[in-house]
């Protein structure tokens, strides 16, 4: 009974997958973006790859520096704590004047009222808008995303957000009128639909970095990726250093457990 | 305590008869590590994603605990898959051994609940959006389809009653998983296990202690399973995910491309190719059904092939078609990965078609015409006529 009966329901599925495959247009609607979008370039930091990464401290810093002096006007950094820049090579004093130097929402011990207090190494980097509605209300309805997890949150990782930071140009000529940017927007192949609501944020020259290190738009791109790379994961040279030693261990239990087996199986034909 | 040595193996099992032991592993592994994980997690819509990131940053060894929980779901598929080809290279759904092959669709099914529920837990993109299009196939179902979806769901959208008994129920099923196996292996050990060969054991010749003969042997394929398994938590534990599922959960904001995981990516494909309201059927639950049918037809399969051989090694038409569907799921699940564009659409719709065609119309058809090789009289002769085969190859 079962076979006749999957037989005819083979039958059925099959019917309906031709009268699909007839049915469906073989020619795609042109999708004209597609062909203006460019796929990020590729971005070489300390932290790559799994030989011997890497943090670069100073770079670290200097990226640090961009987000306080720049991004963090509009962005956020909601899942890092100023305690987590010790992996930057703060030390604990450093930390804590750095802290200072934020303002935290709180609320007044004698009246309970909303306030504010210095920061102390334990809070988070602070959001520059209360909330929601007011960050669209500030940015032509566009809500600028939470920068911590952004590395990991975007197809390309940190070579998108360093290849959309320096990718800024004018629209081709040859552009349809519907892809160009209205008002608000900026033009930037590297961004899914090519217009988006950031204006270009770097400038040639627009931090001093303490290191001395020229803050071309480019070093600052680079510079402030690699610290959305640490951002977004703060354990990842740590897990890679542990990844060595339990490989490693593994091989060893791996190749004995072989050694075992092929002693145990030697008087057996199989 | 159970007397192991007692315990007899067929002599002859290859690596392929690894992978039971190691989905097992991979379900302690996720046990394990969920109950972990489930201290530290908080099971609200408000609060779910960041205490995800809060293990990813805070608790000790966290970010390890929940990369192997992660990759563990991934691993735990790829050995299941393998263990379940094994069986349909080998035949080991045929009589005597039906009851093992349907108690392993069943634990297939709670695998795949499983899994699915515990990806909406991080409350990402992809969580929130694969939430919503899976209860949506309910919605496909004529009048009842959307009061069913929202008695699932605990409302109309996936929210926090949705996040809640997602988590109860990701907590519970893999107990039921554990106790299923039991059934699974209580069943396997009335008629034993199969065998490369598809031959039923003759006598004691054919057979070894399963300690320490296979444990040895298990003990060497876990060393590798948990190599490849410590090589993607360490080095790599985001090339299975989506990257969609580190943006926090948003009803208002769809993602370009909703995606499954890629354990689902085949059954995905099936779902995507009926584009056509053939009969009194739309195209939605056409792809609902044909979804659903794709693994409900494993049921049938130990009845739909009517060979009395087993093994593959001796039924050259069916080892053809074998290899055609394993190339054919591949291609599933690759065009499952694409966005709904041609050729993507056109290659899924082959695809699907091969894959009905083979379990209901090839497979039955093919244990009728095929005429097997000619088959050792038992496990015995076929191990020593292996051996005689590779010494005359020396000597040549």
């Amino acid at each position: 009974m079962v076979r006749p009966l999957g037989f005819l329901v083979g039958l059925g599925f099959i019917t309906a997958l031709v009268l699909a495959i007839f049915t469906t247009p073989l020619s795609n609607e042109p999708n004209v973006a597609h062909e203006f979008h460019k796929h990020p370039r590729h971005l070489k930091l300390a932290s790559d790859g799994v030989v011997l990464p890497h943090w670069d401290q100073a770079q670290l810093q200097r990226g640090m520096q961009v987000y306080r002096e720049v991004c963090s006007a509009c962005h956020s950094l909601n899942h890092v704590a100023f305690r987590d820049i010790a992996d930057l090579g703060y030390t604990e004093g450093q930390i804590k004047t750095f802290a200072k130097g934020f303002q935290v929402p709180s609320i007044n011990p004698d009246t309970g009222e909303p306030a504010t207090r210095d920061g102390l190494p334990s809070d988070y980097f602070p959001s520059p808008y209360a909330n929601e509605t007011a960050a669209r209300a500030a940015n032509n309805n566009a809500l600028p995303p939470d920068l911590s997890l952004i590395t990991k949150a975007r197809e390309g990782g940190k070579d998108y957000v360093y290849s959309l930071l320096t990718g800024y140009q004018n629209p081709p000529a040859n552009l349809p009128a519907e892809l160009k940017p209205g008002t608000g927007l900026h033009y930037n192949p590297y961004f899914a639909n090519l217009n988006l609501a950031m204006a270009p944020p770097l400038k040639d020259g627009q931090v001093t970095f303490a290191d001395g290190k020229p803050s071309t738009v480019k070093q600052m791109a680079t510079d402030v990726s690699a610290f959305l790379v640490w951002t977004a994961e703060p354990k990842l040279i740590k897990r890679i250093q542990v990844g060595y030693a339990v490989f490693g261990f593994l091989l060893i239990f791996t190749v004995l457990t072989y050694l075992s087996y092929r002693n145990i199986w030697a008087d057996k034909k199989h | 305590m159970l007397s192991v040595p007692a315990i007899r193996f067929r002599a002859n099992l290859n690596y392929f008869w690894n992978f039971g032991v190691l989905a097992g592993a991979a379900l302690a592994i996720q046990i394990i590590t969920g109950i972990v994980l489930a201290m530290h997690y908080a099971a609200n819509a408000g609060v779910a994603f960041n205490s995800v990131e809060h293990i990813m940053r805070d608790v000790n060894a966290g970010w390890f605990i929940r990369y192997a929980h992660m990759n563990g779901a991934s691993m735990f598929f790829i050995v299941v898959y393998l263990h379940i080809f094994r069986g349909l290279y080998y035949g080991s759904y045929k009589a005597p051994r039906e009851m093992v092959w349907l108690l392993g669709v069943v634990i297939f099914l709670l695998m795949m609940a499983t899994a699915f529920m515990g990806y909406v837990l991080p409350w990402g993109q992809m969580s929130f959006w694969g939430a919503q299009v899976i209860t949506g196939f309910f919605s496909a179902i004529p009048l009842v389809g959307e009061p069913v979806r929202e008695w699932l769901l605990g409302g109309f959208v996936p929210d926090n009653a949705t996040l809640n008994r997602f988590f109860s129920l990701h907590y519970l099923l893999p107990f039921v998983i554990a106790g299923v196996i039991i059934l699974h292996i209580w069943a396997l050990h009335i008629p034993g296990s199969s065998n490369p060969t598809g031959i039923e054991v003759k006598d004691e010749q054919d057979t070894v202690p399963f300690h320490p003969y296979y444990t040895a042997k298990d003990g060497f394929g876990v060393g590798v399973f948990l190599l490849v398994f410590v090589a993607l938590t360490f080095f790599s534990p985001n090339l299975l995910g989506h990257p969609d599922n580190y943006i926090p959960a948003n009803s208002l904001s769809t993602p370009a491309h909703i995606v499954p995981e890629w354990y689902f990516l085949p059954f995905y494909a099936i779902l995507k190719a009926f584009t056509f309201n053939f009969l009194w059927i739309d195209a939605k639950l056409w792809g609902v059904i044909a979804m659903f049918a794709s693994i409900a037809l494993l049921f049938f399969l130990p009845w739909l092939d009517s060979s009395p051989v087993k093994s593959s090694n001796y039924r050259p038409l069916y080892r053809i078609f074998f290899w055609i569907l394993v190339a054919d799921v591949f291609l599933l699940g690759f065009c499952g990965m694409q966005p709904a564009e041609q050729p993507y659409v056109i290659l899924s719709q082959l695809g699907a078609m091969y894959y009905f065609a083979h379990f209901l119309v090839i497979l039955p058809i093919v244990s009728r015409i095929e005429r097997p090789l000619p088959m050792p009289n038992s496990i015995t002769e076929a191990v020593l006529a292996k051996h005689a085969d590779t010494s005359s190859d020396a000597t040549a």
